[in-house]
């Protein structure tokens, strides 16, 4: 299923934070949502996965509008994984991961032995069987997170919306987890700090500054010196990759005067 | 895109194959990993720190506590200013159920037995049952491990109304229930007030309903010293003692099936709420995304536990810890899902609760402790031994 954005705009309080958004996720692509902090990246992603409702515009998902969804309907289909995660309570790994099935069943309704299974195997593609009967509080920041895609993954959605899904992990599970939504069908939107990594694991990248679009297009495209500069403020030469050919940005720990405050 | 996967799998296909069966941890290593996660998994840890949960099935909780339960209940039943043995305690409340025959030597005792004691131990046992899933539910609803039922100010309502009843009248067609009515009433009045005050046009906000339920706790209890102060007569000051202390002296077969009532009823409705409740602790975020509507769960939460906790407190008044602490031990013998903690609770509440109340009638007879007290006195080192020996964890390390 494809997700598209038309026209979104959220404003709360009167401050407006994602204005005239509209992107395009084709089926089974991933696409990077890039821009600095207070960017409107993260509203933009609450508006996908239903913690936000849009002032204005639309959200559909496959060709049907989200808002016309109940949201145990919509969360079948759209899975997230939020910045804000974690819980008081010492769930265990294996607790967590199940409530993936929470939209798909009712009340306290038991999990199927296939629903088991469905768990048992993401679990033991994100490296978290030994885990299972751990303490999700016990765990560190990367196995923490691995948790949370795992319970994500388990929900068996069509598209997947990601809020900075490589914190606190190592470059080894960075890594990773970029390239198993790569290989997956699902249809992915995913916010991303590191530019490099947001290069090579997207087909294409929209650049968000003070809520709206300002660039959209391949990693190739998209990623320049001057576009860094503008939206970051940060002085940059742009390389490709000696093997792979996908852009790679250096940085030079200069700030530019204009783009420091903008 | 094809050669960056490619790229990116070098890492994971150059590792040697895994014959040693434990999978790779997070290094890719197998050589260093496979010694220290034995040990993480608590198979051969030497203390409890990141070991896997050893955690009691709740079959096998549920199976131990019915019974303990029953034999508590008899046994507190049993014993009191007079002594009354397990097996005649059994016998005569047999006869008291099946309405068998009671020879006139005993007619005594089975006055005390079933119309004394009977109604008290089955009212402490209901009001403990009930304190400890409904401190369950509002630990859930704040998000808040320091939350029990009365955090929202439905006690410090209760108190108000009972002592205004008390000093003004009124509800005299009540005749003796009158104050336990009054103390509903302010039940009510206080979480209707709590409820207007922190629901915003963003809803409920955990934190904003603690903050409104404290703040109006300290409003109510202002009241409530004033109407005390100006009362002509003590009878109010007991009232008050009763109502911030608790007791189940007043316990009557009629003042039962009211609590009872409202306390299965949340006892139910609670249990089949529990993978909401589950997902509800991941945060209002999460819970959007997995299909759960935070802010009508809460509303719904809301009700039901302030109608649970102000039937309850009318009857005994506000007994304190039980609420805060029961879901805490619960979860440490059982684990913090809300499936298994809310099949525990219940029992573990009504066992504590009936020896607690045993306790505050018996050990400095005849006169009565306050149950707060025992609550209190027992329950804080038990509380604290066991959070220390298991490792508990709650809100990180």
């Amino acid at each position: 299923m494809d997700l598209r954005l038309d026209a979104v705009s959220v404003a709360v309080d009167g401050a407006s934070l994602v204005r005239d958004l509209s992107l395009h996720v084709a089926r089974g692509r991933v696409v990077g949502l890039i821009g600095p902090n207070g960017s409107g990246k993260s509203t933009a992603l609450r508006c996908v996965y239903r913690a936000l409702r849009p002032t204005r515009g639309t959200v559909r998902i496959g060709g049907d509008d989200l808002s016309a969804l109940t949201l145990r309907q919509s969360a079948r289909r759209v899975a997230a994984l939020t910045q804000q995660g974690g819980s008081d309570l010492d769930f265990t790994v294996e607790e967590v991961v199940a409530l993936g099935r929470a939209p798909h069943k009712r009340g306290n309704e038991p999990l199927t032995g296939a629903e088991r299974e469905l768990c048992r195997r993401v679990m033991d593609r994100l490296d978290l069987l030994r885990l299972a009967a751990r303490g999700v509080l016990s765990l560190s920041g990367g196995e923490r997170q691995r948790v949370l895609v795992a319970r994500a993954l388990v929900q068996e959605p069509e598209v997947l919306v990601l809020d900075e899904p490589t914190n606190h992990l190592d470059i080894r599970h960075q890594v990773e987890v970029l390239s198993m939504l790569r290989d997956d069908e699902l249809t992915v939107l995913v916010v991303l700090h590191d530019l490099n990594l947001a290069a090579a694991a997207c087909d294409r990248i929209g650049v968000l500054h003070q809520g709206r679009i300002v660039a959209e297009g391949s990693p190739g495209e998209v990623l320049t010196a001057q576009l860094v500069r503008d939206v970051f403020g940060v002085e940059a030469c742009v390389v490709a990759h000696p093997v792979t050919g996908s852009p790679q940005v250096l940085y030079s720990l200069v700030s530019t005067p204009e783009g420091r405050w903008t | 895109m094809i050669k960056v996967r490619i790229v990116f799998n070098v890492g994971f296909t150059s590792n040697p194959p895994n014959r040693t069966g434990v999978p790779y941890a997070a290094t890719g290593d197998p050589v260093s990993v496979a010694a220290p996660s034995l040990d993480r998994n608590g198979a051969i840890g030497p203390d409890g720190n990141g070991a896997a949960k050893r955690r009691a099935p709740v079959a096998g909780l549920v199976a131990v506590l019915v019974p303990v339960l029953a034999v508590s209940a008899v046994l507190a039943i049993g014993l009191g200013p007079t002594v009354i043995a397990p097996g005649d305690t059994a016998r005569l409340l047999w006869a008291a159920v099946s309405g068998g025959r009671v020879g006139a030597d005993e007619a005594t005792t089975y006055q005390i037995i079933w119309q004394v004691r009977t109604p008290r131990v089955l009212l402490a046992g209901v009001v403990g049952a009930g304190l400890s899933v409904v401190g369950v539910g509002v630990q859930a609803l704040v998000r808040n491990a320091l939350a029990d039922p009365f955090v929202l100010g439905v006690s410090s309502g209760a108190s108000v109304g009972a002592v205004a009843v008390t000093v003004v009248g009124g509800l005299a067609s009540l005749g003796v229930y009158a104050v336990s009515a009054g103390a509903f009433a302010g039940a009510l009045a206080a979480t209707a007030l709590v409820y207007l005050a922190s629901a915003g046009r963003t809803g409920m906000s955990p934190l904003r309903l603690v903050l409104t339920g404290v703040a109006m706790s300290f409003g109510f209890q202002a009241v409530m010293s004033v109407v005390v102060y100006f009362a002509p007569n003590s009878e109010a000051t007991s009232t008050v003692l009763f109502w911030t202390m608790g007791s189940f002296g007043a316990a009557t077969w009629g003042s039962l099936p009211a609590v009872a009532v409202a306390v299965v009823v949340a006892v139910v409705v609670l249990r089949r709420l529990a993978r909401p409740l589950d997902v509800l602790a991941l945060g209002d975020e999460t819970a959007a995304s997995l299909g759960v509507d935070a802010g009508r769960l809460r509303t719904g939460l809301f009700v039901l536990t302030a109608l649970t906790t102000g039937a309850m407190v009318a009857v005994s008044g506000a007994i304190g810890f039980v609420g805060l602490v029961m879901p805490h031990l619960v979860r440490i013998m059982a684990g913090a899902g809300h499936a298994r903690v809310l099949a525990v609770a219940p029992l573990a509440g009504a066992v504590f609760m009936v020896w607690a109340d045993l306790v505050s009638r018996t050990l400095v007879a005849p006169r009565e402790l306050p149950l707060g007290v025992i609550t209190a006195l027992v329950g804080v080192p038990v509380f604290i031994a066991l959070m220390r020996r298991r490792g508990y964890l709650f809100g990180g390390r």
